[in-house]
């Protein structure tokens, strides 16, 4: 009798789905079939409605690119900027240093900052805790939600400070910024930044404490290098498979597709399929960059220099995030002013190409633009387009050893696989090919 | 000065620039000891803005499934705010979220009220529809005298 209802189980259908996949930013659902212990169908759906951004973009100054692609995200609206700064200085010829180049690190540092001390404790800390969510979890972890809030606060701060504001920031223009903060509005934030170096020490000390669960997989990550940086703005694309190519090469390597079930495309290699990128492709590709203190961190917290349990994430998270604090130090330690916030550059026509380490991965930007400096065409791939099959490939490689736990330890671990991409759905949706049929 | 009313919300997402236009309804006013701030709705920032305040009005579009215009006040400082009232939902940590967590954490100033009004269309654009629109200068009047009152106190 037992063998018969063990035989009926495994053959039962089963069907795993959030409606609604809570704490990721915009809208998206998850679904998975099984039939008895094959997993037979796993999909991300993402339901946000596209926006047409790269559609919108024809016609408009190059100047306006980094205004109007920073309204994509409002948690990583500067990976925007950057990009699209980059890839019109290209074709303007110009290369921004010195403290405009410095103002950029750090501004992005304040972007890595708050959207990583955002995702480890109020979104992904929850799962690993056995809470809902950052408010069940803070009546036991008052010390840690706080210590949470302070470090999340101090890089908006420092998105404001340069940025002129912290969400969508107004200060960033083609060339560097239109004003540059005074000398003792930068030098005064260093009590902060050493007060967030060690809450971060803090910070990963507590996640490695987690307990993860045993999987791992044979990514091929993909991430920016950059000679002597660990990557932000600058560098080549490099990948663990021996991809080593220019940033105009990217279309070469990678083509995005249309799925059906979700308005944001794939983006996959062209011979190997999908691929992964965010903290620990970063981190595997440029260990080595890492400044002897963050190296030393990720030691202590259990890490080797390659991290394949996506789980783990939140670690690397951790780490990069002492990184952005020690980094964003370094460059308010050593700022004065620029003699003119910005270089340059007059309209020319030509095709350019930008990419810039969004806290969740890779963003790529090519611009081409007219004789007036009106874009003619852009073309906009964000991290989350890049990780989604990747996130599928997860869900099915974790779901096909766990199909025995019940459908709601079934449907919380999933979800917490999917957060484990810090998936960011409304950069993800921005085109939607439509084709009519009238037979 | 510890008075603050804030307007959250997105003016290019139709109704949601309701408490926006609530904000500068009453930023126009120039009421003395009254600080308007204008937020995104991002839990974050809300929590940053309650710190030492005494008194604070925020003022948000929400969608409860009540009639369009129809208008909640809310006093946080006796009753939880429900998660599901507002419109805004990046990362899941918004206004609901924010306030909760201020109260778990001992940071919810002395007087906290919330009004909502129901929005009608959330989508992409400028502007608000008119069951909405009317009452912008409404709960406008309703924080400026709420204020005034306190300050009789």
């Amino acid at each position: 009798m037992k063998a018969k209802i063990a035989e009926k189980k495994t053959t039962m259908s089963r069907t795993i789905r959030a409606d609604y996949l809570a704490r990721v930013e915009g809208e998206g659902a998850m679904y998975i079939r099984l039939k008895g212990d094959e997993v037979r169908e796993v999909k991300l759906k993402i339901f946000e409605p596209p926006r047409f951004f790269e559609g919108f973009l024809r016609g408009r100054s190059y100047l306006e690119a980094p205004d109007m692609t920073a309204r994509i995200c409002g948690i990583c609206p500067v990976a925007y900027q950057m990009s699209s700064v980059h890839a019109m200085e290209q074709i303007a010829g110009v290369t921004v240093d010195g403290p405009i180049r410095d103002l950029r690190r750090l501004l992005y540092c304040g972007e890595w900052i708050e959207s990583h001390a955002l995702h480890i404790f109020m979104l992904h800390l929850p799962d690993f805790l056995g809470y809902e969510s950052a408010i069940h979890m803070a009546p036991d972890f008052k010390a840690e939600v706080e210590m949470a809030l302070t470090l999340k606060k101090y890089g908006n701060e420092l998105m404001a400070l340069v940025g002129g504001r912290e969400i969508h920031p107004i200060n960033v223009r083609v060339g560097g910024f239109y004003k540059a903060p005074a000398r003792d509005e930068v030098r005064g934030f260093r009590d902060k930044l050493i007060w967030g170096m060690e809450a971060s020490r803090k910070a990963v000390a507590l996640v490695a404490g987690l307990e993860f669960p045993d999987f791992e997989q044979d990514y091929e990550f993909v991430a920016m290098r950059h000679p002597d940086e660990y990557p932000l703005t600058e560098g080549r694309l490099v990948s663990s498979r021996g991809l080593d190519i220019d940033l105009s090469e990217f279309e070469n390597e990678f083509e995005e597709q249309q799925v059906e079930h979700s308005n944001a495309l794939h983006c996959v290699h062209r011979e190997r399929g999908n691929y992964f990128v965010g903290p620990l492709a970063r981190y595997a590709l440029n260990y080595d960059r890492l400044s002897p203190a963050a190296r030393e961190l990720a030691v202590k917290g259990g890490l080797d220099p390659v991290v394949r349990n996506p789980f783990k994430s939140i670690i690397v998270r951790a780490v990069e995030m002492f990184w952005a604090y020690e980094e964003a130090l370094r460059i308010v330690d050593s700022y004065e002013p620029p003699e003119k916030p910005f270089v340059e550059t007059p309209p020319r026509r030509g095709t350019g190409f930008g990419c810039s380490e969004a806290p969740r991965g890779i963003c790529w930007h090519r611009y081409s633009i007219d004789d007036d400096g009106l874009i003619i065409d852009a073309k906009i791939v964000p991290p989350t387009s890049q990780n989604q099959r990747t996130i599928e490939s997860d869900l099915r490689e974790y779901v096909k050893g766990r199909t025995s736990l019940s459908d709601d330890k079934l449907q919380w671990q999933c979800e917490q696989a999917v957060r484990n991409y810090d998936p960011c759905i409304s950069c993800a949706t921005h085109f939607l090919k439509l084709t009519v049929d009238r037979g | 000065m510890s008075v603050l009313v804030i307007g959250a919300g997105n003016d290019c997402r139709q109704d949601d620039g309701f408490g926006i236009a609530v904000a500068r309804a009453l930023a126009s006013r120039s009421l003395d000891g009254v600080e308007v701030l204008e937020l995104s709705g991002e839990g974050g920032s809300i929590l940053a803005a309650l710190e030492g305040r005494e008194q604070v009005y925020l003022v948000d579009a929400v969608h409860s499934g009540a009639d369009p215009g129809e208008l909640h006040r809310l006093d946080a400082g006796s009753e939880t705010i429900p998660c599901s009232f507002f419109h805004y939902s990046s990362h899941d940590f918004a206004v609901a979220e924010a306030l909760e967590m201020a109260r778990i954490l001992d940071r919810l100033p002395p007087v906290v009220v919330v009004f909502g009004v129901e929005g009608e269309r959330f989508d992409h654009g400028i502007g608000l529809s008119t069951a909405i629109q009317e009452r912008v200068e409404e709960v406008a009047d309703c924080i400026q005298g709420e204020i005034s009152a306190s300050a009789c106190r």
